[in-house]
């Protein structure tokens, strides 16, 4: 396996400074009766690691495909570096894209794999063999530059995939799906190194993906999307600490959501409790409870407790002690630090729950 | 439980009594219709006539012979170039309804096989009157631009029929290739800058390359073995045609005819070599998780006309000696015109009057071979899948084997190793009608075995062991589970089998030894050596196309309902 990207050959085949953006207006798409992408906007700027985040079928890799030039949106129009790119056919976009299969081409070796896409462009022939050394250096597989595809490992293929993409120099880069067909291991360490070389390369990259770790932990900013329209647009963090709506929040991460209607200074939860509000808050209408796990705590029951219920199952996650809370109708979730000799509650037992309503979330769907 | 139940399976025996008879029968068959006279052929090639001492004088004589050597690189030339326009015709088929959104690329790719539901020589004569000196082709350009195009002349009209008839082993394989590349190849492709024909050559092509190399070598080996296709368009200076002929004139003693068959047997191995390689190195081209084969693309109006007729002057032309042959068995007279003069029944009387037992004779010795290629097929599957018999492939390479022997060696084959055997009446084995369908069913085995392989195959083993858990023999579970499971397996290699037999001329031609004894094929080929004969020969032809075409039609139906009801039970 190979350290990170190599200074030199990162420097070879650099686009910083001519990294491009993209702008997506109002596209849609649809198939037959099938809407497909609806009113999509998008603004991803120059050198940045955008993620297309969402369940499959949302639409994540029918507009990444569209960016391409492999579909044709309906209306609206795709630009990249300030150009409207939509009346190109693909190859005259010079935009990288690493398929999820990879599609390597099993008749050509790696090195006529990498160097395809640099004859196409007709460069000079010392050109073309430099550039492919460059690419196959920064993904560390200049050793295997003769080989088949077929003999090669998952992840070999995958950086073969990349170094062919990357020796173009592209404006854009998309990856769509990369570390699908790879194990769980190898996924963690190839997403810091596909980190680590568009940093190093300056590209603008999109990558698709359904994972969340995988968004949150390569990109820096995510748009989430749901049947075709995009939910939200930020960074991992705001995502998660201010989701937009219920679907945002259930996406990323584990969510607690409790419907109920605010009535005099209070939450009267669905089938519960009603719940004192701080002073001020005014929950908008039709809006429910959402909480992260971790932000309430259980304790015994006192005469005095507000939310109480009683412990479904529990889960031992390693650093917490996730307990499934029966209230009502609904079912809560709670994560206990697992530190020293905990005290655990078994299940069956009542317990109360404590969540603090001021830094809890008010979402609609 | 008892013993039996739970003796685990390791201890079990590898195969019973009963198996290793039916194997040992399965093996003197073979050896003595298949493995005999190939071997007979070998060894006169390779023996000095009259002392059996082993000698390459045999063939360094025919190689010193000139008309040999003539024959020879014009047997190459003919393969060679059929193979180069059958591509020409197959190509842009393929490409056209695999690639974009075609209408009536089914109808295209349908009609695309039927050339091969003909006899390529009963088609020959047909194409002689269309595209001959005289043909229809040649007087309207006559009449109109004032040329002759001597399409059908020597070698060159040996490799018009040839192409016309066999391209689709071609069509058919490279489709398959092409169907098979992952749409995200070529979208790797196009995403890297490359686009039209560079696109097409630099990656589709390739990839399908295997497909296209299995089709074109299976071509090449047809036409280098065929035998009646140039005898009746004249072309007598091939090698094919000179085995035959120097075995049936200078007689059976002659080694040039077994050199010649050497040499036959020698260019199917290395083309069969060449064909299986190529699949094997194939496996690149299936699609990958995710894809979906090529993409069809739409067709601007410019492309679409210049598709169109494409499509349709190439249709036309692999058509044309179907429908010629049609227009001769109902032609009164055609010669130097365009269109037969006039219309009638009457070759179609006088070939159910006076030779219907051309036709009698084709459907029992068809039968009679795929009946025993379907018994032997069945057998030799079950051996090899269900039973861990000593040598149980080598029956499958065996009979796999027959592919590679060209008809006229087994014909040639069969002519020496029977006619010393005599029966009670004092005639010679060799003459006895059986014997054509002996070779028939040799020749046609490879096919049959691979229908019941394949059908045997789809079933589970443990449909077998429940039948044997409630207490069925072995050999019951075969006939009341096996059997019945196969049958739709088995009947499609059945008909496929009488299909393609009912036309086999090659190993016939030498076998036949009187007309009462001919199948229609050999009927086919004695009325088109004359003029007078052509009409009640195309009325035949005609006769053998609907034939085969109904059996083909029928062998679809039943592997599509047999898949229906394996798709309810599952």
């Amino acid at each position: 396996m190979t350290p990170g990207p190599r200074e030199e050959e990162a420097a070879a085949l650099s686009v910083a400074g001519q990294a491009a953006g993209v702008r997506i207006e109002g596209v849609n798409l649809s198939y037959g009766s099938n809407h497909v992408l609806k009113d999509v906007e998008l603004e991803i700027r120059p050198g940045e690691f955008f993620a297309f985040l969402g369940p499959s079928g949302c639409g994540k890799t029918t507009l990444l495909r569209l960016i391409a030039g492999f579909n044709q949106a309906d209306t609206g129009r795709v630009l990249v570096g300030g150009r409207d790119i939509s009346a190109l056919p693909p190859w005259k976009r010079d935009i990288g894209m690493v398929f999820q299969s990879y599609a390597l081409w099993p008749h050509l070796s790696v090195r006529q794999n990498v160097a395809f896409g640099l004859e196409e462009r007709r460069l000079p022939r010392a050109e073309i063999a430099a550039r492919v050394e460059q690419a196959l250096g920064l993904v560390g597989l200049a050793h295997l530059a003769d080989r088949r595809p077929a003999a090669l490992s998952g992840g070999q293929q995958q950086r073969v995939a990349v170094a062919r993409t990357i020796a173009i120099r592209p404006r854009l880069l998309l990856l769509d799906e990369p570390l699908s067909n790879l194990d769980a291991k190898l996924r963690v360490q190839v997403r810091r190194e596909l980190r680590d070389l568009q940093r190093s390369l300056g590209m603008t990259a999109i990558f698709v993906t359904h994972d969340q770790e995988e968004a949150n932990t390569v990109c820096d900013r995510i748009a989430v999307f749901r049947e075709g329209s995009v939910q939200q647009v930020d960074t991992p963090m705001a995502l998660y600490a201010r989701p937009a709506n219920l679907f945002v929040a259930g996406f990323l991460g584990s969510a607690n959501i409790l419907a109920g209607t605010p009535r005099e200074g209070r939450f009267a939860v669905e089938g519960g409790p009603a719940l004192p509000l701080p002073a001020g808050l005014r929950p908008p209408p039709g809006a429910r409870l959402m909480f992260r796990p971790q932000d309430a705590s259980l304790a015994p029951p006192r005469p005095d407790s507000l939310l109480t219920g009683t412990v479904a199952h529990r889960e031992f996650l390693g650093p917490v002690l996730r307990y499934g809370v029966r209230v009502g109708e609904a079912e809560v979730l709670v994560d206990m630090p697992f530190s020293g000799v905990p005290r655990l509650h078994e299940v069956g037992d009542t317990v109360a729950i404590t969540v603090d309503l001021g830094s809890a979330h008010w979402l609609t769907e | 439980m008892s013993a039996t139940l739970s003796r685990p399976r390791a201890g079990r025996r590898a195969f019973t009594p009963g198996q290793a008879a039916l194997a040992i029968a399965i093996a003197l068959f073979l050896a003595a219709f298949l493995i005999l006279p190939v071997a007979t052929v070998m060894y006169v090639a390779f023996t000095e006539p009259g002392s059996g001492a082993f000698t390459l004088v045999n063939v360094w004589d025919a190689f010193r012979t000139e008309l040999f050597v003539r024959s020879f690189l014009n047997s190459l030339y003919v393969s060679a170039a059929t193979v180069l326009l059958a591509s020409l015709f197959a190509l842009p088929l393929a490409y056209i309804t695999v690639r974009f959104h075609f209408r009536g690329a089914l109808l295209i790719q349908t009609l695309g096989f039927l050339p091969l539901i003909m006899p390529p020589f009963a088609g020959a004569v047909a194409m002689q009157l269309l595209f001959g000196r005289n043909g229809t082709v040649n007087l309207l350009l006559g009449d109109w631009a004032g040329i002759n195009i001597p399409f059908m002349e020597g070698l060159n009209g040996v490799v018009f029929v040839q192409a016309v008839h066999y391209f689709p082993f071609i069509l058919v394989n490279l489709s398959a290739a092409l169907r098979n590349i992952d749409s995200a190849m070529e979208e790797a492709a196009q995403n890297l800058g490359s686009s039209g024909f560079r696109l097409f050559r630099r990656i589709v092509f390739p990839l399908a390359l295997p497909g296209y190399v299995a089709g074109a070598s299976l071509v090449f080996v047809k036409v280098f073995d065929d035998l009646a296709t140039p005898l009746l368009l004249n072309v007598k200076e091939m090698l094919a045609p000179q085995a035959y002929l120097r075995i049936t004139s200078i007689g059976l003693a002659d080694p040039m005819g077994y050199v010649i068959s050497v040499v036959l047997i020698v260019v199917s191995v290395l083309a069969m070599w060449l064909s299986a390689r190529a699949i094997r190195r194939g496996d690149y081209a299936t699609v990958q998780r995710g894809g979906g084969g090529l993409a069809r693309r739409r067709l601007g109006p410019g492309q679409a006309a210049l598709a169109y007729g494409t499509v349709g002057l190439i249709l036309a032309l692999v058509l044309a000696p179907h429908l010629g042959l049609l227009l001769l068995s109902l032609a009164t007279i055609w010669s130097f015109s365009p269109l037969p003069d006039g219309f009638t029944l009457a070759h179609y009387a006088r070939v159910f009057s006076d030779s219907s037992a051309y036709i009698w004779n084709t459907v029992t010795y068809a039968s009679l071979a795929a009946l025993i290629d379907v018994v032997l097929g069945t057998a030799i599957a079950y051996l090899v899948l269900r039973t861990r018999l000593v040598g149980r492939e080598w029956l499958d390479w065996t009979a796999s084997a027959a592919l590679a022997v060209p008809g006229v060696v087994l014909g040639i084959g069969y002519l020496r190793s029977f006619y010393g055997v005599t029966l009670p009446d004092g005639r010679p084995l060799a003459s006895l009608w059986l014997v054509i369908v002996l070779a028939l069913a040799i020749r046609r085995l490879p096919y049959a075995l691979r229908a019941c392989h394949a059908a045997l195959q789809q079933i589970s083993v443990s449909l077998e062991e429940a039948a044997e858990n409630l207490g069925a023999s072995k050999g019951r579970t075969v006939r009341r589970i096996v059997v019945p499971l196969m049958a739709g397996g088995i009947l499609a290699g059945f008909i496929s089998s009488f299909a393609t037999a009912a036309v086999e001329l090659s190993a016939t031609l030498m076998l036949v030894q009187s007309n009462a004894d001919a199948p229609l094929a050999y009927g086919l080929y004695v009325f088109m050596q004359s003029a007078a004969g052509r009409g009640p020969g195309a009325a035949l032809g005609v006769i053998a196309v609907i034939l085969v075409g109904a059996c083909t039609f029928l062998s679809h139906l039943v592997i599509e309902r047999s898949q229906r009801t394996r798709g309810r039970q599952a």
